[in-house]
Parts: structure tokens; sequence; C-alpha cells
């Protein structure tokens, strides 16, 4: 545009920067009070500095599971990544021709995805009481984070192929490359990065599941139904710990991903 | 082609197509008929074809105002998502002049997409509180003689948590329209002689259409959809469909929590039908 930043942009810019102190301030401001002194209560001020409420979050607590919760969840987290990628992938691949009932699943996708989460946890919870089955994280609950996690992997992968030149994997045939082979050394290598974008779809929004996992996960919950539990029943600063120690999760596995589509962009160069 | 190779598709399909089925397909079809199920304390689902469970809601004047409430939320949402997410978009879209900073202004817009919306809602208690930061800052400033008591637990800090929560929603598909506004479309406009204004309204705003639609969808579902939300900023003055029906559960009254919860996806679907009209989704990404 124009040469001069004008007042349109510094307008604008100090808008951006209000949203992200907006984005970011709450998340921080408990990060801060969770670092509270022993004597330190829910809210400001800070009553002293110490990691006592993140050494109270490893000792047994009085209510609860914290650990068995945070396994669970990892646990949960990394089979739906993988599943996510993979099933993704293959539907991904699937799209790039015609068959039958391609549109109805495409649909059946978006509706996964603006469905109230409620009701699929109603559901998958009815049918199993129904059936007599036992309610797992390891089975129930992983059904209704997939159910939650396929349809951005699904649009992620159109996304990817609606950009993907088709010439390339001509030439890969026309040299002789098997169908299989086009796609482990031309397709994979071209797409590796997207599929860490969907990896890490896939791994934060069920390690942050909270509404489909709420009729599912049985006896035992998972990390977010215990924040959940722990809101309604704590009034220490232990939950905000515990908040950060998520949140630390969380941001871990983005860098990790970012640096990994990082590293692969500039080995290409 | 082979007739194999014709049978791929259907097999790289295969796994998507069944997880749906099993845990979407089948789960909703089971809310449906659930919602005409009997139960007692000790049977909490006995198969049976009534319409007690619907009776029971439709008759109540309580469903209809925590409806009118819930769409209540949900028009103030969209509205203050939907403004705020366009500003942003558009300055990351036509005044950021790099791509590194775009991108890198971009990932800061959606990094908090990947952290808990639990503790994002959970963290503004500390401020808001009576005892929370702002009110702290208040008295301390002169500003208000006393804590003010509207901050948290009303329908002013629920729709605080889903602007936080859902801008990102709007941001991403309106700057993915944006991006795609052809750059000479707007400098043609500059060279006729429209204003700032004029571009904003005649070509802007029109081409990022598709992008508002996506956003709007996607706010509507969520805000639907949101049970906790409501629950830890409202407190117990504000009600909203998703409450009731996880209060229903909390009771494990399954049948009318299912019949709450087909009448929620039937009102969902028939305002995001409307918009899909506008939108061919699939095109957009």
């Amino acid at each position: 545009m124009e040469k001069r930043r004008g007042v349109e942009f510094w307008v604008l810019a100090v808008f951006f920067a209000l949203f992200v102190v907006f984005l970011y301030g709450p998340t921080l401001s408990i990060m801060v009070l969770s670092f509270q002194g022993p004597q330190g209560n829910l809210v400001f001020p800070m009553n002293g500095f110490s990691l006592h409420w993140f050494r109270e979050l490893f000792r047994d607590q009085p209510i609860g599971d914290i650990h068995g919760a945070f396994g669970r969840s990892i646990r949960l987290a990394l089979i739906v990544m993988g599943l996510t990628v993979l099933v993704s992938l293959l539907a991904g691949l699937a799209y790039r021709r015609h068959f039958i009932g391609s549109t109805a699943l495409f649909y059946i996708a978006v509706a996964s995805l603006i469905m109230p989460s409620i009701v699929i946890s109603i559901g998958i919870g009815a049918g199993y009481e129904l059936l007599g089955w036992t309610r797992t994280w390891y089975t129930s609950a992983l059904g209704a984070h997939l159910t939650w996690t396929l349809p951005f992997g699904l649009l992620i992968m159109f996304a990817v192929f609606n950009r993907f030149n088709p010439a390339l994997e001509e030439a890969a045939r026309d040299l002789g490359a098997t169908g299989w082979q086009s796609v482990r050394h031309v397709v994979l290598p071209i797409i590796a990065p997207s599929l860490i974008g969907v990896a890490l779809f896939g791994f934060t929004l069920s390690f942050d599941e909270l509404p489909r996992s709420s009729q599912v996960t049985g006896d035992v919950n998972t990390m977010p139904k215990e924040l959940q539990a722990l809101q309604t029943n704590t009034v220490t600063p232990v939950i905000y710990a515990l908040g950060t120690l998520t949140t630390l999760v969380s941001f871990a596995v983005i860098g990790l991903s970012l640096a990994a589509v990082a590293v692969i962009r500039s080995r290409r160069r | 082609m082979s007739l194999s190779s014709r049978t791929v598709p259907y097999f790289q399909a295969a796994p998507l197509a069944l997880i749906f089925l099993a845990f979407f397909v089948t789960p909703v079809l089971l809310v449906g008929a659930v919602s005409f199920f009997d139960y007692q304390t000790w049977d909490i689902l006995i198969p049976d074809f009534n319409f007690y469970n619907y009776e029971y809601l439709l008759e109540s004047s309580t469903t209809y105002r925590t409806y009118a409430n819930t769409a209540k939320l949900c028009a103030l949402a969209w509205v203050f998502t939907l403004s705020i997410g366009f500003t942003i978009a558009y300055f990351l879209a036509f005044h950021v002049r790099t791509v590194p900073t775009q991108i890198a202004l971009f990932l800061v817009c959606t990094i908090p997409f990947w952290t808990s919306n639990i503790i994002r809602t959970i963290s503004w208690i500390p401020l808001l509180g009576r005892e929370g930061l702002v009110n702290q800052a208040l008295v301390g400033s002169g500003l208000a003689a006393e804590p003010v008591e509207w901050l948290l637990y009303s329908e002013f800090a629920v729709i605080l948590g889903y602007v936080h929560l859902y801008t990102l929603f709007m941001i991403v598909p309106i700057f993915n329209s944006m991006m795609r506004i052809d750059p000479a479309l707007i400098e043609a406009a500059r060279d006729a002689g429209a204003s700032q204004w004029q571009v904003l309204w005649t070509i802007v705003i029109p081409l990022s259409r598709p992008g508002i639609a996506i956003g709007t969808i996607f706010v509507i579902a969520m805000v639907m959809g949101d049970y906790f939300t409501v629950d830890v900023l409202g407190g117990a003055k504000v009600a909203s469909v998703g409450k009731t029906i996880v209060n229903e559960l909390g009771y494990l009254q399954y049948p009318p929590a299912a019949a709450n919860a087909v009448v929620l996806t039937l009102v969902t679907i028939l305002l995001i039908v409307g918009l899909m009209r506008i939108v061919n989704i699939r095109k957009e990404l």
C-alpha cells in the first residue's frame, strides 16, 4: 500500500497490541500466581514467591488423582495424534480421486466439527450403557476425541492437496514409480510439514478436550476433567500450578512442531 | 484405470468413514432414540417410545427463556468476535508488509488455540473477581468507590470469555479470504479515486464474506454447545442450554437431556444450514 505509515496503521497496530495483551494476559497472570508463597491466596498481590504449589501438585492430593489424569491425557493425546495423522492422510489421498459417497463423508466430517460436543458425548455414553460395555479413556473417550480431531485433519489435508501439483507425481509415475513409491518418495516428503501440523492439532485438541469427554471416560478423569473438578473444589493456588504445567506442555508441543517444520523447510533449500 | 486402482480410494477413506460411523453417526442417531426413552432412578435408560421428554421440555417456560438467553449470548459473542476478528485480520493482511512478520503475528494470534480453553477460562477469575486485579486497580485509582460486582459471574464475563476463546475462529478464515484478494483490484480502485473507506466497503468486505461466514459458523457452533464458560464465568446467574443439559446429565436424567440435545442440535443446524448456503466451504481452503 502507501509508502508512509498512516494514522490508520498506528490505530490498528495499537488495537492489535491490546488484543495480544487480552489474549495472553490472563494466562500469564495465573502463571505468575502459581508461584505464590505458601500463605498465598487465589488473587493478587503475591504473598511471597515459591515453588510451594508445584511441590504440592506432586504430593498426593486429598481429592482427585492428578498424576493419573495427567498420564492418561498424555497417552490419550499421543494415540489420538498418531491415528489422526494416519487416518487424515489416507482420507486426504482418497479425496484426490472420485469415489462414491465422498460428498456425504465430507459433510459428515463437517457436521462432526460443528455438532455441539455434548451431544456426541451423550450418544457415545448412552451407546456404551445400552451395550453394557465399560467406558474407558482408551476406547469410548478415544473415539470421542477422534470425532473432534479428524475433521481438522481432513480439512488440513484438503488445503494441502488443493495446492499440490499433480505433475510431480505424474513425473514419478512416468519414470516408473509404483503408486506406493510415488506416495512414499514424492508425496510424503512434500506434505511432511503439513502432517506435523495435523499432528499438532491431534495432540493439543485431545489433550485439552473437555465437552466430548464428559460422559465417556468411565470412572477416571482426563486432565481437563480433573481441572474442571478442581476448579469447583479447590481454593488454593494448586490449580494455577496445574494450569501452568498444562500450558507449558502445550507450549512445548507447539514449539516442537514449529521447530520441526522449520528444520524440514531449511533442509529443502 | 484398472479395477484395483479404482477401489483404492475406498480403502483409503474406509478408516475415516468407519470411525465417524461408530463414534459420530450412530451416537447422534442414538441420542435421537434415547430422547423418546423412559427413565427411573435405578434404571437410567428404559427403551420406550413416548413424547413425554419433549412435552415436558416444550411446555416449560424455562426452556424458552433458556433458549432466548443462549441466542442472546450467541448474538453478542458473534458481534464482538466478528468486529474484533475482522479488524485484526485486516491489520495482518493489509498493513503488515513483510511475509515473515505476517506469519509471526498470525502465529501469535493462533498459538492460544492450541492451549487449554479450560485454563484460559479459569484464568479470568483472579482478574475479574471481587478481590481481583481489575477491581484492585479501579478502587486503588479511585475510579470506583467499591469493587464492581458485575465483572465476574455475569453475562459480561461470559461474553468476555467467548471473545477471548473464539475470536481466533474469525481471524483465521477472514485473514485467509483477505489474502486471496488480488492487490491489483485495490490498486485499480485507488487509481480510480476510491477512498480508504470505499475500498474497505466495496472490495474488502464483500470479498471477505466467505471467511466471515465460516467464522460465524464456528462461533455459533461453539457458543451453542458451550457449558463450561457459562458455568465458570457466569456462575449461577447465567443460563444456557448446554448448562441445562449438563445439569440433567449430572442427575443421570439421560432421556430429558437427550431431548434437549436434539432440540439444541436442530436449532444449531437450522442456523448453520442458512449460512452454508452463502458459502461452499471446500473451495475456500
